[in-house]
């Protein structure tokens, strides 16, 4: 549903950008979210700019409406009434965004990431551990991962499919993460774990309903 | 004093006075024209050394799958880029220039604490190097400039690396700790007679507010960092989670400090921008009280946002949201003065020269950095963003849009002031263009790498993730701005060797440092001139030779001594003369003793940093000999017909003012170990289950009782200056109290249980040491006072000794209650889940 909002707010000269890792690239509904409000940001960024350094030139070429702005304008305008709506505006979308993502409500299936220098194990809905490095999930559907680290902290992050939650030792974190297609998306740790951080990849499968649930039953 | 001298006549009587004799005497120096220039000097030093190492990062990043750093390397250099940057480039920078230049705007001879100006350079110095000889020798930190644990943490850094960071750090931030003490009340107290604290130039209120802002912003990393060391060192648990510590512990800590420092490396920059644009705007500063609101509304909401670096560590979303919001008002203060700033340009009658190049350069890099520092305010993008390249492209934005692009404006502004010589604009303008279109290049592509997935502090990267054109691209960039610093370096030594010389004043600026003959001489003003009005708004080249002829406030050389004025801290009346001690040794030496202490805990020979320790102390306490009157004066005669008593007299002097700062500093300290007592109990894990720590009730009493009775005992002693019987026992009552107190508790720390054992027996293990060594500091500072009195240099007028014991004695039976409240809290059985 977010996704041809998200199509529409990418300018054509990035559609290049895409990667296995991108953020521009959404694969999910709360990725799409998040690459949404990162170009409106963007671009109300790039005008509040613009505006900045237009007036900055504006002061040295002087035409004669600048020169008539009074002191209280400049500062009252420019410093209360130009960015107090934009913030308010801003800090409420976000919120309301934000509130969207939390993995509340329906419990969906819940898996487990556990990171231990330098790799993830994962566990999953029925107990199982499987093979390093690799999580399986379904597509179509929100998935929560429980993340938890055995040593010190990481995080984990799959760009694609949304935003990226801290491994932390004595805690548990949990995320909620959907992909919309099956495939291979891949995932890394975002945070600064020692000299095995540079390669501390893993990847998620998507795979239909009927592939996930025959490969749970088949159970290597 | 009685027939006026020729202007020449009055400079060498004052020069003699004032000045520090070339060769080795030049380790002696406490005199801040000098000190500033070699803070100055040294910051540009390190900036070189961490542009250096950003050099090789970006080698290292050109092309994926490099082999030229090894992953080991590569995490040593990105730390110590980050921690050189930070500690020992930007923070020293600001202070070294407020260092220089504040006594010449405010119209004094000097700050009010050379000698402690000069221990803090020696403090920078040898901490600085700590860092880079472990560089040389391959241990440098590795940890990142945050130094998260645990990975910092003995288990995973074992190493000695780790200990380089808190240490040297520490060491360094002695610098700051000095220096903010010193900046406050020089600001405060030592203006010229006549500037209301409302008539103050916009720079001073910027160096007030941010010397405000260190006072309680270091505490907290300071803390932080010798916990983590007694953890590394001693096994005591703080962050380990395993033993009821906790990693987030660290981070709130570090954050604390954190956020709060890139306000205060951002204000003084600011400062510099209020102070250089107006001139060639041509008109006063538009919104001097609007900015002067901004400036505290950023300090007090800067304190309030640490949390937005930890977005991504777990923390209940409508919590996350309260920061966010916090986060986002920031941006109102800001856009008042990026709006004044412009508006002050727009209506009056705007010059262009070199200065405003740079200042243009920072209007187009800052606003960029705060627009992506607003998106990264947002929490849903932050959980992308965060630990991204887009967030080194938004922290460089910031720093060096807000700080190194106003550094380049006022060394082309101010630079002349030092050098006595203008300079040569041949190299200034190529160099700008090469350091703005090599800086975006570099870093306006990161935030496109970071969104395409590409993490920070990774050593190298595969080819299929699609970022390798962008990262070659700011290679390519970063080489193109180390060009045109390396310009804007050369610059600077034509300009020493090849600069005309000037007159005053060359930028027709309204600010009184102009008034100084340039190079400044020793004393900078031969008279302090009265300010009738904004001291922003002055003639300095009509000014200047009128004090140089003596025509103001002390404008003759006197017995001697190097003085100075003090007024009242609103009105700005002269309230008291100032005799400043001369140069000395002795900062040196204090600071060689400092550096004992650090390297003994650095190479863990723990039975050596008591000694190092001690002597830091005894030497400390050498430092008021033969300072201070052993008669009362009276009045003295200041010239324009005013006469004020010498400041030993005045019951409000700068070191009563110091000591009171020094304390709100230290209370911080103790309020965050007291904050980090109470997160543990509330959120660590691995507490249910703990035995409590078992506190002798008698002991912590008796304790109570008796820190506080010295507490009494000295304010008695205070309040009875004039009479010799009833001051000597309250100082010798406060003096055994304390000693009782202190034994008291050092009993009850044995008596806790196992500290190394669980984080419920090292906190109250601590926190009644931190309590401990306050009631040693209590009676230390009663037996000051009774030294002092005994040798007559404290009367019913001259009490300042008797104040400052009062003062840390006080404070001293505060801490033991509130110790002891916190140990009793972590005592109760039943902890909360
Ligand atoms: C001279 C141009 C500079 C270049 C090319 C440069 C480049 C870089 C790069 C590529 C990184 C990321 C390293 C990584 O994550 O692996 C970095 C990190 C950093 N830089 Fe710079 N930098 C420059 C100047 C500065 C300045 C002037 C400051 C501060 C005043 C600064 C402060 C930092 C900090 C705090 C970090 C974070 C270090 C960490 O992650 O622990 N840099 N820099
Ligand atoms: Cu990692
Ligand atoms: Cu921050």
């Amino acid at each position: 549903m977010f996704k041809p909002v998200a199509l529409g707010a990418t300018p054509l000269l990035l559609t290049g950008c895409t990667g296995a890792l991108s953020t521009l690239d959404p694969a999910g509904p709360r990725a799409a979210n998040l690459a949404t409000l990162w170009w409106v940001m963007l671009y109300g960024s790039a005008l509040l700019f613009a505006l900045v350094i237009a007036l900055f030139a504006m002061a040295y070429l002087r035409p004669a409406w600048v020169a008539r702005i009074t002191p209280v304008q400049w500062i009252v305008g420019g410093g209360l009434v130009l960015p107090i709506p934009i913030l308010i505006l801003l800090t409420g979308t976000a919120l309301v965004l934000g509130e969207q993502l939390l993995p509340r409500g329906d419990a969906p299936l819940r898996f487990g990431a556990h990171a231990e220098r330098w790799q993830w194990n994962f566990t999953y809905p029925d107990g199982r551990e499987m093979s390093d490095d690799v999580l399986h999930i379904p597509a179509g559907q929100p998935i929560d991962v429980a993340v938890s680290s055995a040593d010190v902290i990481h995080s984990f992050w799959v760009p694609r499919l949304g935003g990226k939650i801290d491994a932390i030792p004595g805690h548990e974190n949990l995320i909620r993460l959907e992909a919309d297609e099956p495939g291979t998306y891949w995932g890394q740790c975002a945070e600064y774990c020692g000299p095995g951080h540079d390669s501390m990849w893993f990847r998620i499968e998507a795979h239909t309903d009927e592939d996930f649930t025959a490969l749970m039953e088949g159970g290597q | 004093m009685s027939q006026t001298p020729s202007p020449i006549g009055l400079h060498k009587q004052l020069d003699a006075i004032w000045r520090t004799p070339p060769g080795l005497a030049r380790l002696s120096s406490v005199n801040h024209t000098i000190l500033g220039k070699r803070f100055m000097a040294l910051a540009l030093l390190f900036f070189a050394i961490g542009g250096l190492l950003s050099m090789l990062i970006r080698a290292q990043l050109a092309t994926p799958n490099s082999a030229f750093l090894g992953p080991d390397i590569y995490n040593q250099i990105f730390t110590m880029h980050g921690t050189v940057m930070m500690f020992l480039f930007a923070i020293p920078m600001f202070e070294g220039f407020a260092i220089y230049m504040l006594p010449k705007l405010l119209g004094a001879r000097d700050l009010a604490f050379p000698r402690l100006t000069a221990y803090g350079f020696w403090c920078y110095l040898f901490g600085g190097s700590i860092l880079i000889i472990a560089m040389l020798a391959g241990v440098a930190p590795n940890g990142g400039w945050f130094m998260y644990t645990p990975l910092s943490s003995k288990p995973y850094t074992p190493g000695i690396n780790a200990d380089v960071w808190l240490l040297g750090i520490t060491f360094v931030e002695i610098s700051a700790v000095t220096a903010a003490i010193e900046l406050f009340v020089t600001i405060l107290k030592m203006r010229a007679p006549g500037m209301a604290l409302t008539r103050m130039p916009l720079f001073a209120w910027y160096m007030l507010v941010t010397a405000g802002m260190m006072i309680i912003g270091f505490p907290p990393l300071i803390l932080g960092s010798i916990l983590l060391e007694m953890e590394r060192a001693f096994h005591l648990p703080f962050f380990d989670p395993t033993r009821g510590g906790d990693p987030l512990l660290w981070q709130h800590l570090f954050w604390l400090f954190g956020h709060p420092e890139v306000y205060i490396i951002f204000l003084p920059a600011a400062g510099a921008l209020s102070t250089i644009i107006p001139v060639f705007a041509q008109r006063p500063i538009l919104g001097y009280r609007a900015i002067i609101a901004a400036i505290v509304a950023m300090a007090f909401l800067s304190f309030g946002l640490w949390v937005h670096h930890m977005f991504t560590v777990g923390i209940p979303h409508l919590a996350l949201a309260f920061f966010s919001a916090a986060s986002a008002l920031v941006a109102i203060p800001t856009a008042v003065q990026i709006f004044a700033w412009i508006g002050t340009l727009a209506s009056g009658k705007p010059r262009w020269d070199i200065p405003m190049l740079y200042v243009f350069g920072f209007f187009a890099v800052f606003v960029c950095g705060g627009l992506t520092g607003v998106m990264l305010a947002m929490v849903p993008f932050n959980t992308q963003a965060h630990d991204s390249y887009f967030v080194v492209a938004h922290l460089h934005y910031v720093l060096v849009g807000g700080f190194v692009f106003p550094m380049l404006a006022a060394i082309y502004y101010w630079l002349p002031h030092i050098s006595g010589r203008q300079s040569l604009y041949r190299l200034s303008i190529p160099a700008f263009w090469l350091i703005l279109i090599g800086f975006n290049l570099t870093f306006f592509l990161m935030h496109l790498t970071g969104l395409m997935g590409m993490p920070r502090r990774i050593s190298t990267y595969p080819s299929n993730w699609g970022w390798d054109w962008l990262n070659l691209l700011s290679s390519v960039g970063g080489f193109i701005l180390t060009m045109g610093f390396a310009l804007v370096l050369a610059d600077m030594v034509l300009q020493f060797r090849f600069g005309a010389r000037f007159r005053r004043d060359p930028w027709q600026a309204g600010t009184l440092e102009w008034a100084t003959a340039t190079p400044p001489p020793s004393y900078n003003f031969a008279a302090i001139p009265h300010m009738d009005t904004r001291a922003d708004q002055l003639r300095p080249a009509r000014i200047g030779p009128t004090l140089a002829g003596g025509d103001g406030y002390l404008g003759f050389a006197r017995n001697g001594e190097q003085e100075t004025l003090a007024v009242d801290m609103m009105s700005g009346d002269a309230e008291q003369l100032i005799v400043l001690p001369r140069r000395s040794y002795l900062p040196l030496w204090t600071a060689m003793a400092t550096a004992s202490f650090f390297l003994a805990l650095l190479f863990k020979l723990y039975w050596l940093a008591p000694f190092g320790a001690l002597a830091t102390l005894v030497l400390f306490l050498c430092w008021p000999i033969g300072l201070g009157s052993k008669s009362d004066r009276g009045p003295i005669d200041i010239g324009r017909g005013l006469a004020v008593p010498p400041d030993v007299e005045a019951p409000d002097n700068v070191t009563v003012l110091a000591n009171r700062t020094a304390l709100v500093m230290n209370g911080t300290l103790f309020a965050s170990l007291l904050f980090g007592g109470l997160f543990l109990l509330v959120v660590a894990p691995n507490w249910q289950g703990s035995s409590a720590p078992t506190l002798p009730l008698w002991a912590g009493a008796l304790a109570v009782v008796a820190s506080l009775s010295a507490a009494g005992a000295s304010a008695m002693a205070a309040r009875r200056p004039g009479s010799v019987l009833p001051l000597r026992a309250g100082l010798v009552a406060a003096i055994a109290l304390q000693v009782l107190a202190l034994t008291l508790l050092a009993l009850s720390m044995g008596a806790l249980g196992d500290p190394t054992g669980h984080a419920r027996q090292a906190v109250p293990f601590v926190t009644l040491g931190y309590a401990a060594l306050h009631c040693g500091l209590g009676a230390i500072m009663a037996a000051h006072a009774l030294w002092r009195h005994a040798q007559g240099y404290v009367s019913a007028r001259r009490r300042t000794e008797l104040v400052l014991a009062r003062l840390w004695n006080g404070y001293a039976g505060g801490v033991v209650v509130l110790a002891l409240g916190l140990v009793a809290l972590l005592g109760l059985n039943g902890v909360a889940p």
